[in-house]
């Protein structure tokens, strides 16, 4: 067995999810049998290989990543706040943090 | 029931045989007619379209050219943001979300004259191989309707397929543009990652999202293609790098391309009819004079794997934004972290859930050496792979899917085996090249096959060379 239940639960909780019992249980299943499945990477001695942490070739980035830090207005706040669902211009609410 | 091309709309609208508004209302009856049982339509933005039908008229009454997209109508999958057109991903978490603006493609499709009939269905946030995943229901196949579009581009890939739109856009992470262009029988393009402005599609997999066409002809796939892509300043992973006319470049003779075959893609699991359609697919590569070669691609077995770490990981992240504070759905409760939790809980369906545990668990103190860092170094062998064909050969063929179009609720019990159906494509997502997938004949005369090529990075032409040569020489009708 790669995941036990309370490897779910912990992950639920660092990825702020509730989840059901039912849930748990067939989740943990599931996971537990794709990560059999991608155990097949461990055949692959990958010792010297760099992780590929970027998709395009150098070539193709220099000019696409870096950009002069200019500030530009940017006049949507009205319509951003409409899609919230407690917002209290130019505020999002949210139930309170800090106890006294 | 007229088949619409790009240039038959343009054509149509300069002789005035009929006008953009009396266009787009044909394809809204259509539609009506045939949505309700294939669900690929999730909204329609009518009061857009026709506004921008009468821009297009008033250019045609005014004489001045008509731009490349003139007229067309064209849907968009609903993970593409539309400026106040209700935009759901196919989650319960953002029912009743309205984008504040467009996503880049969709700004550049209405600028060439494009008309945006609707968004599409679509697996939740785009994670599945099906449509089932969406939580407004399937899309019925309209080519066999007791079985699924593919996904997760379904409802993109039906609506074209059933001629509810001349063109649609799709997102693809691992295969979601070509396995639904495959089991729907029509031509379906994924560009190199970094050719089409990724602004304004709403996050699964951030270093694997890619916008792309479909449409009924290799031609209006490079033609839609053309449109979108190029740099975009709102994203900074949209290149420089020039980009061709498509059209044009795609009519040049594919003798002597050299083609490769990598055997590895044509191993066990794949459907027996699926198999004898691509065999005689690649038959009529060679009678069309192509060069055709045997190539190794060592790493095609473990990308299944790598991708679900690798795709997993990033939507874990992307997907912590949903927290029930700046837009969608909040499950209320007195305290804030509560709060999140229940949001979460109830606004995910059960993939997207199971993903976003996965995705946590290989970032996770302890696991991340052994899942998320060995991920990313098989996808550099994997991209490797790639480059080194492409040493060899211009393009590479497989299939697009081992099995054809399955039966809605054949495959949803085991995730696994849902994961399996993208064997194919996965490759070419980590490694970042081109891909399409072409029609291949159907199996039984009823269930279409799809042929994938890809092309090294920036290749996208040669690729759509390839598509166009092969429609042209009766690869649909195999």
């Amino acid at each position: 067995m790669k995941i036990s239940r309370e490897d779910v639960e912990r992950v639920a909780e660092l990825a702020y999810l509730d989840l059901t019992e039912a849930e748990l249980e067939s989740y943990r299943q599931q996971i537990d049998d794709i990560l059999e499945y991608i155990g097949k990477l461990d055949e692959l001695d990958t010792t010297n290989v760099a992780p590929m942490a970027q998709v395009l070739a150098d070539d193709q980035t220099a000019d696409a990543t870096l950009r002069e830090d200019v500030v530009v207005p940017c006049r949507v706040t009205p319509e951003i706040l409409e899609q919230a669902p407690d917002p209290e211009p130019p505020y999002f609410r949210v139930p309170k943090v800090i106890e006294r | 029931m007229t088949t619409w091309t790009i240039d038959g709309v343009r054509e149509a609208l300069a002789a005035k045989k009929v006008s953009a508004r009396e266009l787009a209302a044909d394809f809204y009856k259509r539609i009506a007619e045939r949505n309700p049982e294939l669900n690929a339509y999730l909204m329609l933005s009518e009061e857009r379209a026709y506004a921008q039908a009468d821009r297009i008229d008033a250019l045609v009454a005014s004489g001045k050219p008509l731009p490349e997209l003139a007229g067309v109508p064209i849907a968009i999958k609903d993970v593409i943001s539309t400026k106040s057109v209700r935009t759901t991903c196919g989650s319960k978490i953002l029912e009743h979300y309205v984008p504040p603006y467009d996503a880049t493609a969709v700004e550049r499709l209405e600028a060439a004259g494009a008309v945006i009939l609707g968004k599409t269905n679509c697996d939740e946030f785009a994670m599945g191989s099906s449509n089932e995943n969406s939580a407004y229901g399937p899309v019925r196949n309209p080519e066999a309707t007791d079985r699924v579009p593919g996904g997760s581009s379904g409802g993109s890939a039906a609506a074209v397929a059933a001629g509810l739109a001349v063109a649609s856009l799709g997102t693809d992470t691992g295969g979601s543009i070509r396995q639904p262009g495959s089991f729907c029988g029509i031509p379906a393009m994924m560009g190199s990652y970094g050719r089409v402005s990724r602004y304004g599609l709403i996050a699964f997999a951030s270093s694997l999202d890619r916008i792309g066409p479909f449409a009924t002809n290799a031609r209006d796939v490079a033609a839609t293609l053309k449109v979108i892509a190029g740099r975009d300043s709102n994203d900074s992973t949209s290149t420089t790098a020039p980009v061709p006319d498509y059209v044009t470049a795609m009519e040049r003779p594919v003798k002597g391309m050299r083609v490769g075959i990598p055997k590895e893609y044509f191993g066990e699991g794949m459907d027996d009819g699926v198999r004898k359609k691509i065999e005689a697919g690649i038959e009529l590569l060679k009678k069309m004079g192509c060069q055709l070669q045997e190539i190794h691609m060592a790493h095609t077995d473990y990308a299944i794997a790598t991708y679900y770490i690798i795709a997993t990981a990033e939507a874990s992240s992307n997907l912590a934004r949903y927290d029930g504070v700046r837009y969608g759905l909040r499950v209320d409760d007195s305290s804030l972290l509560a709060m999140y939790c229940k949001t979460r809980g109830a606004g995910f369906g059960a993939e997207v859930k199971r993903r976003i545990v996965l995705g946590t668990y290989v970032l996770s103190a302890g696991y991340y050496d052994a899942y998320y860092l060995k991920g990313q170094k098989v996808r550099a062998l994997i991209a490797q792979d790639f480059r080194d064909a492409f040493t060899k050969v211009d393009v590479i063929v497989t299939p697009t899917s081992p099995v054809p179009a399955f039966k809605l609720g054949e495959r949803t019990a085991d995730p696994l085996q849902m994961y399996l159906a993208d064997i194919y494509t996965v490759t070419g997502s980590l490694a970042g090249v081109p891909g399409m997938s072409v029609p291949c004949g159907k199996i039984c005369g009823k269930l279409p096959v799809g042929l994938q090529i890809f092309g090294p990075a920036f290749g996208e032409a040669s690729v759509l060379q390839l598509a166009h040569a092969f429609e042209q020489a009766g690869g649909a009708s195999l």
